[in-house]
């Protein structure tokens, strides 16, 4: 266990660049675009948020409880786009970590300063799994409600500026509610993004140069021809193929992606959930019981445990250091 | 005495060519042994064997293990340097020896830390803003503290001037090396090693040229200096090689009689560089 928390620590150390710092960043951009674009709205237009001819002060002193839910509903989801926007910049991170993971130090040849130690070929390929699938998407909830935040503060700043009281409605934002969420999706999209972690670390255990190539190529390579071969006509699907494998191997590191997977768009969800409600459509409730009852889900995390399987083998006899 | 690596019938064979041809040997406790051979000879891939780092035909015995399958168990006991440069370029020395502190169960970090505070290296730098010779100090001072029983070290000095070669050498003899201990090196400079070798090992495209102790070599080689006119009498007693240095002939013999070389001229033990030499001759022709 101690070794394992190690190399996780190690990961990190190696890392901090994109686990931490590319998502700060992307969150410290989208903040600046959000109070670039608002002061200059406000600026031509007077107060910029006007609720049937009315201004909001008036609107929040008249608004009756279910007027203020869904303002909070509003409100909740202005948070939730920067933090997806994050989680967003993630997805590239995780694509990019576990492409390089399992080849960087056999290119530059210090796999034989770790292979020097007495850590298992297992403890190493899972501990960079465990690292991207879950540490990272941890920093980057973090990070995005924080930034959501942030936000939420920025326009309420800018509106007390224009002598409307918006703190009140702030109150109406639920950070804790959508941080728990986000929180408590994680190991849902690691399972469903172990299929794509699988493939990467695979292509980055086993190829001898241009791992992001491989990893690339083969897929869609493979998947035109199919698409446009004498194949074709005897029954492959190919929509299916492309959406349930070739995506599917490629994107499902970026979080929330099992949610677009299996329901094309936002408003094709199920009845009993409010999609006018984005922490609705995050909740756990809603979302563990409707992808862990898809096969999907699980024919790909088989897939994923059998592609580290083999990115486990091909970090113990690649020998080309 | 025990020994730590026992070899049989090692055989390792890549695409095009037989790295390590069907070789046998044993090395034991408390041993120096240098392991010297061509480029290309098969020096790293036998060094790798031995650590779990390839596969191979044939059996190894590594301390009890089987190097192919418990390379993890192993690595508790055996230390490996190779060639500089191979510690991450984004690490921090504060970050190395945590980390080696934490997963090593043998490691000493006080040690580490002394050996750490004789060299300029401080905690925050990264190896990628050190010289190799600093990367190299950084790297035997991690190995140091291990207290492994074998120490593998794959050309350690390349590309170092030779104040940290010297100094890299007298600390592992110093402040390391123990009888309890072995170290199999391989290296080029090999003049700068011979003076603390136990042990010899050729290794000539893929096989065991030479294998022996130091002291053997001592008894069993011997060069002889003459003058013009006694080279003809010196080259009948078949000698490995002949060389000419300032109008003396230099012979090399391997098992001549010690009495009928001295009878002609000097007799002198030969360096290892020379023994070499005569031994690879032809390797690259």
């Amino acid at each position: 266990m101690k070794t394992f928390y190690w190399l996780l620590k190690r990961e990190y150390w190696e890392h901090r660049g994109g686990f931490l710092w590319a998502p700060v960043i992307a969150g410290g951009i989208y903040l600046l675009l959000t109070l670039v674009a608002l002061v200059s709205s406000l600026g031509n237009h007077g107060p910029i948020m006007m609720i049937g001819g009315r201004d909001l002060a008036w609107a929040i002193d008249h608004a009756d409880p279910e007027n203020l839910q869904k303002a909070a509903a509003v409100i909740d989801g202005i948070m939730m786009v920067a933090a997806v926007q994050v989680l967003v910049v993630t997805g590239f991170v995780m694509l990019f970590y576990f492409i390089g993971c399992l080849y960087n130090d056999r290119a530059d040849r210090s796999i034989l300063f770790w292979k020097s130690l007495p850590i298992s070929n297992i403890n190493t390929v899972l501990s960079k799994a465990v690292c991207g699938g879950l540490l990272v998407p941890a920093f980057s909830v973090l990070i995005g409600v924080t930034v959501g935040v942030l936000q939420l503060l920025i326009i309420a700043t800018l509106l007390a500026f224009q002598h409307v009281n918006a703190w009140q409605l702030l109150l109406l934002a639920h950070p804790v509610h959508a941080t728990a969420s986000l929180f408590s999706s994680i190991p849902l999209n690691a399972l469903w993004a172990l299929p794509s972690i699988g493939w990467l670390m695979l292509c980055s255990s086993w190829s001898r140069t241009k791992p992001f190539l491989w990893a690339v190529l083969i897929p869609v390579v493979g998947g035109l021809m199919l698409t446009f071969s004498v194949l074709h006509p005897t029954g492959v699907n190919t929509i299916w193929m492309w959406k349930n494998i070739i995506l599917r191997v490629l994107l499902s590191v970026f979080p929330g992606s099992g949610f677009f997977f299996e329901h094309g768009h936002m408003g094709n969800i199920g009845n009993d959930v409010d999609s006018n409600n984005p922490l609705a459509m995050i909740s756990p409730l809603h979302t563990y019981p409707d992808l862990l009852s898809s096969p999907n889900l699980w024919v790909g995390v088989a897939a994923g445990a059998v592609m580290i399987a083999l990115a486990i083998w091909f970090r113990r006899v690649r020998d080309d250091s | 005495m025990n020994a730590v690596v026992t070899a049989h019938g090692l055989t390792k064979r890549y695409k095009n060519a037989l790295a390590l041809d069907d070789v046998s040997f044993r090395i034991d406790s408390g041993r120096i042994v240098g392991l010297i051979g061509p480029n290309g000879a098969g020096k790293t891939t036998a060094l790798k064997a031995i650590l779990g780092l390839t596969d191979f035909k044939g059996e190894l015995n590594v301390l009890g293990f089987d190097p192919r399958t418990h390379r993890d168990q192993l690595m508790e006991q055996v230390c490996f340097i190779a060639d500089v440069a191979v510690l991450p370029r984004w690490i921090r020395v504060r970050e190395a020896v945590d980390f080696v502190a934490n997963v090593h169960p043998r490691f000493n970090r006080a040690k580490c830390e002394a050996f750490l505070a004789r060299t300029k290296l401080t905690p925050n730098q990264r190896v990628k803003q050190m010289s190799k010779g600093m990367i190299v100090q950084l790297h035997l001072a991690l190995v140091m503290a291990i207290d492994a029983r074998l120490l593998v070290l794959d050309e350690p000095t390349l590309g170092l001037d030779i104040l940290y070669r010297k100094q890299f050498y007298q600390s592992l003899l110093e402040d390391y090396f123990d009888e309890n201990k072995t170290i199999i090196v391989t290296t080029h400079q090999v003049e700068e090693i011979e003076h603390i070798l136990t042990d010899l090992m050729f290794i000539r495209d893929g096989k065991l040229v030479l294998d022996t102790d130091m002291d053997a070599v001592g008894e069993r080689f011997a060069e002889l200096m003459v003058s013009a006119d006694q080279a003809e009498a010196a080259r009948r007693l078949k000698p490995l090689d002949e060389r000419q240095v300032f109008g003396k002939s230099i012979f090399l013999f391997d098992g001549a009689d010690r009495a009928t070389l001295e009878s002609l001229g000097e007799v002198r033990r030969p360096t290892v560089s020379d023994l070499f030499v005569a031994t690879m001759k032809g390797t690259y022709a």
